[in-house]
């Protein structure tokens, strides 16, 4: 438990993607079986202990602890599982230890009655970061960005695997992954899953620069829509409903999986569409991140599939073929479902056909184009060429900086996270954050312009003197009661600055809701 | 009648004042005489008349504040006669110099000022000591029972640790530049760091006079030439300002008791959070309140709350004096 309660504090901590794989690849590298495999588990959300609540920590303190000194703390802490690990009385024992496997063992095989006193005993047993690291474990709170795909990579590293493979092998095994890590290290490949996730191909961003020697001839083209990327596996009596990432996220796509009557491995966009209206994003958020979903807003949000590829087709993998042979296969597969239907493909000669197709998209769920090579195979990963994505121009606005924060890692000493913001009337309202789109070289000088015009500071973060004009691009706009602006911008970053530009002339709120 | 000891010690505006001495103890502005417990700048503040202090907390004074510091002052050296009382120095453990301080009066209780101490063994000042007291005058920077620091041996090992799984990235720690900067380098070195630690500027006339006191801190090179220094030891302050961009991908360290807390490490955008403290930490605290037996406790800053709940389960009587003006953990 000490190694494991070790990692999650690192990883608590540090921001950088890359010091997070050191770290998860060294623990996994120096610890030993089974608890590396219940922690890859448990940090990846595939091992779920959430039987411990709020109220019934409290109770445990309480008993503890004198209930003034405790109140007084949790004040002063804020998080009750630390405020618990942290006050906890320290018990000779401490020292015994216990490990992960022990913990999860004990924490699976324990009914609710028995609960309280088993928790308050390994409690007992522990040191503060380790009492910690069993409370986050116990109410499967570990907040410490951790995807599968990170973990992936951290099982991979500096090994003959890659984190593809692994990740089609993983799906098959229950934690502690014994033959996982076997295998990895170098032994027996284990026997292929069960309806397993295949690592999904990715497309690379394109310019009508890099488009225009390129033969629209050796090309298809779909549209992009704006969902989610799915892998859709009904084998062996299995139905999973992937993300593009691995995740398991069927439980929350009833509907889906009930509509899953083939054998087969298919790619698409997972949509809410309500007879032939595919909703916005927004609404596909509403039934995402759920355990369940009830009967109303299955009603109200009704999903829906619409795919663009196969990979496997009753029990033939169909990878190694190429896109427009797999186009065929897909065409003349048959899915039985009005749930479930094709992404058609669009007609184009000329990439000027494609660009005004794309300039002027029928529905406003499409966010662009997908241009896709015909003799291209199914490529794990993010090639470049065989697959291309053509979003549509981002919409913009001119706000004024408002806020500055300083970031992490590489800008470390920079204020680079930005809030900005439109006029309202006589006011600027905050609209959004942004923490990229400039060049090292304009990080330089936002930093310094930060630094001259700073006129409040709070804690962390700079208030500025509203002077600074930024164009900022983003992806799309929903409404959102929890802005005080009322908007939520998709995927806003700083596109241009504007030194040449008054705050006075930056656009104002209600510019920004008529794009809505 | 024997006075009372909130006739012979009680707060005022400038401070904790002694009325049968007429002096102030570490005097929040400028006072005729005072006394002094250690030199951190909260304490030790420029502009007083005379002043009564250790050896080496003098010299730090000077060192910080200019030669001129105070129209006069004197060592603490034995118990010595203020007017109606005597006062002695006793090591806190805190920093280099700091001191407890008794007041005898000739009738009375015994009053302990503690100023602010740690038991935890510190290898660049002298061992806190136990000094038998009618009241005792404690902080309570760390005055909750959440507060637990770790083996600060321990808490080097992490540092040592981190620079190994990051050997291209420097690691740049916030201290204080007056004692948690030479015991976080003295930790380093005992931890096995033998390598030339890089110091910011701010750092660099408090280390020299640690060398000069006898305390070996290693090869010690100017973070503005780090050559190969791994490890990079800065005020806080200094992480906020430009000074920091000179470093490619720095992790990111604080020492202090406060990073106990992780909202508190969160709030500095700390990646190794180091769990080093100068004072004494809730079992400490409490401890020491057990060993020395008081009649009465006195709390002069911190979380006051929490100890005085402790106390009043224990049956200890205790008050706060709510002395504004001493930083919870000062740079």
């Amino acid at each position: 438990m000490k190694a494991f309660a070790r990692l999650l504090e690192r990883l608590a901590f540090t921001p950088g993607r890359n010091a997070k794989l050191t770290i998860l690849s060294h623990y996994f590298r120096d610890t030993p079986d089974p608890d590396r495999g219940y922690a890859l588990a448990v940090l990846t959300g595939t091992l779920d202990l959430r039987q411990v609540s709020p109220s019934l920590l409290k109770r445990l303190a309480s008993e503890r602890v004198d209930e003034q000194l405790f109140r007084l703390s949790y004040d002063f802490v804020g998080d009750l599982a630390e405020t618990i690990a942290l006050i906890w009385p320290d018990e000779a024992e401490a020292d015994a230890g216990v490990s992960v496997a022990q913990a999860v063992t004990l924490l699976r095989g324990t009914g609710k009655i028995a609960l309280p006193g088993v928790i308050a005993d390994l409690l007992d047993r522990l040191t503060p970061p380790e009492r910690l690291a069993l409370l986050k474990l116990a109410t499967g709170n570990l907040r410490v960005g951790v995807s599968a795909r990170l973990a992936r990579m951290a099982l991979a590293m500096d090994t003959p695997r890659s984190a593809d493979e692994i990740g089609e092998i993983w799906h098959g095994l229950e934690p502690p992954f014994l033959p996982l890590f076997a295998w990895i290290a170098g032994g027996p490949r284990p026997d292929a899953a069960e309806a397993p996730f295949r690592p999904v191909m990715l497309s690379t961003p394109v310019t009508p620069e890099d488009l225009a020697p390129l033969s629209p001839g050796d090309y298809l083209a779909e549209w992009k829509w704006d969902g989610i990327r799915v892998q859709a596996v009904a084998e062996g009596g299995l139905r999973k409903l992937y993300s593009r990432t691995g995740e398991e996220i069927g439980a929350a796509f009833p509907d889906i999986i009930e509509d899953m009557t083939w054998q087969g491995a298919v790619d698409g966009e997972l949509l809410i569409r309500r007879d032939d209206a595919v909703a916005p994003f927004a609404d596909l958020q509403k039934r995402l991140g759920r355990k369940q979903v009830g009967r109303a807003m299955l009603q109200s949000h009704p999903a829906a599939l619409r795919l663009y590829d196969i990979l496997t087709w009753e029990g033939e993998d169909l990878r190694a073929l190429p896109l427009q042979e797999r186009r065929e296969r897909l065409e003349a597969a048959r899915f039985d479902s009005p749930r479930i239907d094709l992404s058609p493909l669009l007609p184009f000669a000329s990439w000027d056909d494609l660009a005004a197709l794309r300039a002027a998209p029928h529905a406003p769920v499409i966010e662009g184009v997908m241009i896709k090579r015909r003799d291209a195979p199914y490529i794990a990963g993010r090639p470049r060429g065989p697959w291309f994505k053509w979003k549509r121009d981002p919409m913009v606005v001119d706000a004024v900086l408002l806020y500055a924060q300083s970031g992490h890692g590489k800008r470390s000493g920079f204020y680079s996270d930005f809030t900005f913001g439109l006029w309202d009337g006589e006011d600027l309202v905050p609209v959004g954050k942004a923490y990229f789109g400039f060049t090292d070289e304009e990080l330089r000088e936002l930093d310094r312009f930060v630094r001259r015009n700073t006129v409040q500071r709070f804690g962390p973060v700079r208030q500025l003197a509203p002077s600074l004009v930024v164009e900022v691009a983003f992806e799309g706009l929903n409404a959102s009661p929890r802005h005080r602006s009322g908007l939520a911008m998709r995927f806003p970053r700083i596109s241009r600055i504007r030194w040449d530009k008054p705050a006075g002339e930056a656009d104002h709120l209600a510019t920004l809701k008529a794009m809505l | 009648m024997t006075p009372r000891a909130e006739e012979i010690v009680y707060p005022t505006e400038a401070g904790l004042y002694c009325a049968p001495g007429d002096f102030h103890i570490d005097p929040l502005r400028p006072v005729a005489r005072a006394l002094v417990t250690h030199g951190h700048s909260d304490h030790a503040r420029p502009g007083h008349g005379a002043v009564m202090a250790t050896r080496q907390t003098l010299d730090i004074m000077a060192i910080r504040l200019g030669e001129s510091f105070a129209a006069s002052r004197q060592i603490a050296d034995g118990p010595t006669r203020i007017g109606d009382v005597t006062v002695s120095f006793h090591p806190a453990g805190h920093v280099l110099g700091s001191a407890q301080i008794l007041i005898t009066p000739d009738r009375g209780p015994r009053i302990l000022v503690s100023g602010d101490y740690c038991r935890t063994p510190n290898p660049v000042c002298l061992p806190w000591e136990p000094v038998a007291c009618d009241v005792f005058i404690t902080e309570a920077t760390f005055g909750l029972p959440v507060f637990r620091h770790p083996d600060p041996r321990t808490e080097a090992g992490r540092l040592v640790a981190s620079m190994a799984e990051f050997p291209d990235r420097p690691h740049l720690v916030g201290v204080y530049p007056l004692g948690k900067a030479q015991r976080v380098i003295a930790l380093a070195r005992a931890a096995g760091h033998d390598a030339p630690i890089a110091i910011h500027g701010a750092l660099k006339r408090l280390c020299d006079y640690h060398a000069e006191q006898g305390i070996d801190l290693g090869p010690l090179v100017p973070a503005t030439d780090p050559g190969e220094a791994q490890l990079v030891l800065a005020p806080p302050s200094a992480f906020a300002s430009p000074w920091v961009q000179r470093f490619r991908d720095p992790v990111l360290s604080y020492a202090s008791g406060w990073m106990t807390v992780r909202a508190r490490a969160r709030q500095r955008g700390v990646e190794l959070p180091l769990v080093i403290s100068d004072h004494v930490d809730w079992p400490q605290l409490t401890a020491t309140i057990r060993d020395l037996g008081p009649q009465e406790v006195w709390i002069t800053h911190g979380t006051e709350d929490g100890l005085m709940r402790w106390c009043e389960i224990e049956g200890i009587p205790s008050r706060p004096l709510r002395l504004v003006g001493y930083e919870d953990e000062p740079e």
